[in-house]
């Protein structure tokens, strides 16, 4: 018992200690700009995590609301591109994706070479992740009744004006409480992005836990940094969802 | 557009040394846990739906806990856990030059044992209580119950959903990237880093990769519906 109370106490000076020499903060936190602890260093990586995460989701939405609208018109050739798109991103694994966008597409568009691949991460991960959403978000299109989307036509409404008044205001709010789960799942995929050295919290607890030759502090920590985001998602999730319940659904209000 | 990709390098002996095995640990290494991570996802979920609490709790605690952090910190912690010794108790020589892949198996039967206990669970409950009641009457105990009632319908009943999150668990095995294991991604790397060709390597990764899961995906698609029409 006190091995481990002496273990847990050195692992909490050791956070505690600067990065770049043995001084020991006891504030935990590095007063100047140039400096900073082990704790810091988490930290800035538990920042960089939420970061890409963040920047993934808002493409995987937008991205993943066009495929999935695709997916419900009545034209094949837009069908067929959704389900494509849908069928290519949800097949290859994120890891196999990534390399792909930080080695492969820069040789093929040179552009490519100017951007950081903490964006390239961003924007695989958020592809990767708009193909689930566009499932997600056909599937509450599908669950609305045929004859809104026909009455909407026949009222004269144009098909995007449908889609817009009538059948995306009731098909998302079925497909919130789902999409609450996939921001869940993005943070969790965006530890990937450590492959192609993205400085999130994975790539960090690894090169601290080099650094120090204590990894399992370092693991421990990020692991409660993970930990504490899924159950701040999983907080919102429920608020959101008491949100934006349609009044008319089960449980409704 | 300035890729010109070249495949020449690619013979049949290459392949051989660097595809085929790799390829084959892969799978090994989703089978094993595919059907290891039933059986202990079942008996958690199975815990979680028992009447004592402290079963309860634990089966809570377990999932909740792996659900909610990434595989990648899973394998890394797994990894760093296990003792070293550990791999030639079990396998002598060979789990001593294996490591790395033999951890890899450990760490994806109890992780995906997490999330196969969901399904599980979704599927015992899916069963009327009707039935449990129905064992009881006829003289059965709650293990035969289980065993010869509740857990062949669950299993049925959720079989496609079981399967496709085998697919995914193909796809994840390409993680085991974060302890160095020889799974077919680093046979794939290891052949673009010899002919310094990464660029045709990672292109057909993805494409192998891809072909695989979605023509598991399609028989998937395909089992659903027939299991539709029985019902």
């Amino acid at each position: 018992m006190s091995d481990l109370l002496a273990q847990i106490k050195d692992s909490a000076t050791l956070m505690c200690t600067s990065i770049d020499d043995p001084t020991v903060y006891p504030s935990c936190f590095a007063p100047g700009k140039g400096d900073m602890t082990y704790l810091q260093w988490m930290l800035h990586g538990w920042g960089w995590t939420l970061l890409v995460a963040l920047v993934a989701l808002v493409i995987a939405l937008g991205v993943g609301m066009v495929i999935g609208v695709m997916r419900t018109l009545p034209n094949k050739a837009a069908v067929l591109f959704g389900e494509a798109w849908s069928e290519l991103f949800r097949n290859v694994p994120v890891l196999v994706q990534l390399f792909i966008w930080a080695f492969v597409l820069p040789e093929i568009f040179p552009v490519l070479k100017q951007v950081s691949y903490a964006t390239l991460a961003c924007v695989g991960l958020g592809l990767f992740t708009s193909a689930r959403v566009a499932q997600q978000v056909k599937a509450g299109i599908a669950t609305i009744p045929k004859g809104q989307r026909y009455a909407g036509l026949a009222m004269g409404l144009t098909l995007a004006q449908t889609y817009r008044y009538v059948l995306l205001p009731v098909g998302l709010r079925v497909v919130l409480p789902t999409l609450t789960s996939e921001s869940m799942n993005i943070i969790k995929n965006s530890s990937v992005a450590y492959a192609i050295s993205v400085p999130e919290l994975i790539w960090t607890s690894i090169q601290a836990g080099e650094q120090t030759s204590a990894h399992g502090t370092m693991y421990f920590v990020a692991t409660i940094f993970y930990v504490i985001s899924a159950l701040a998602i999983n907080r919102l999730a429920v608020f959101i969802e008491r949100r934006t319940r349609l009044s008319t659904a089960m449980g409704g209000k | 557009m300035a890729l010109n990709l070249d495949f020449s390098f690619l013979t049949s002996d290459v392949i051989k040394a660097n595809l085929v095995s790799t390829f084959e640990y892969s799978v090994q290494l989703t089978a094993v846990a595919a059907v290891a991570g039933t059986l202990l996802g079942t008996l958690i979920a199975l815990m979680r739906l028992s009447s004592q609490p402290a079963l309860q709790r634990f089966a809570r605690v377990y999932v909740d806990l792996l659900r909610s952090v990434p595989l990648v910190m899973v394998i890394l912690w797994f990894f760093l856990l296990i003792p070293s010794g550990f791999y030639s108790t079990i396998a002598g020589s060979f789990g001593d030059a294996h490591r790395p892949e033999l951890a890899a198996v450990i760490t994806f039967t109890f992780f995906e044992a997490a999330y196969y206990s969901e399904i599980m669970r979704a599927g015992i409950q899916s069963v009327p209580r009707g039935q449990v009641f129905a064992g009881y009457a006829v003289g059965m105990t709650y293990a035969q119950c289980m065993r010869l009632v509740v857990l062949p319908q669950a299993f049925r009943n959720m079989l496609p959903v079981l399967l496709t999150q085998t697919v995914v668990l193909f796809q994840d095995t390409s993680l085991v990237y974060a302890i160095g294991a020889s799974d077919w991604l680093k046979g794939f790397q290891t052949v673009g880093n010899l002919f310094n060709r990464p660029a045709e390597m990672y292109l057909l990764a993805a494409a192998g990769y891809f072909v695989i899961s979605f023509s598991l995906s399609m028989l998937v698609r395909r089992l659903q519906a027939k299991i539709q029409i029985i019902r």
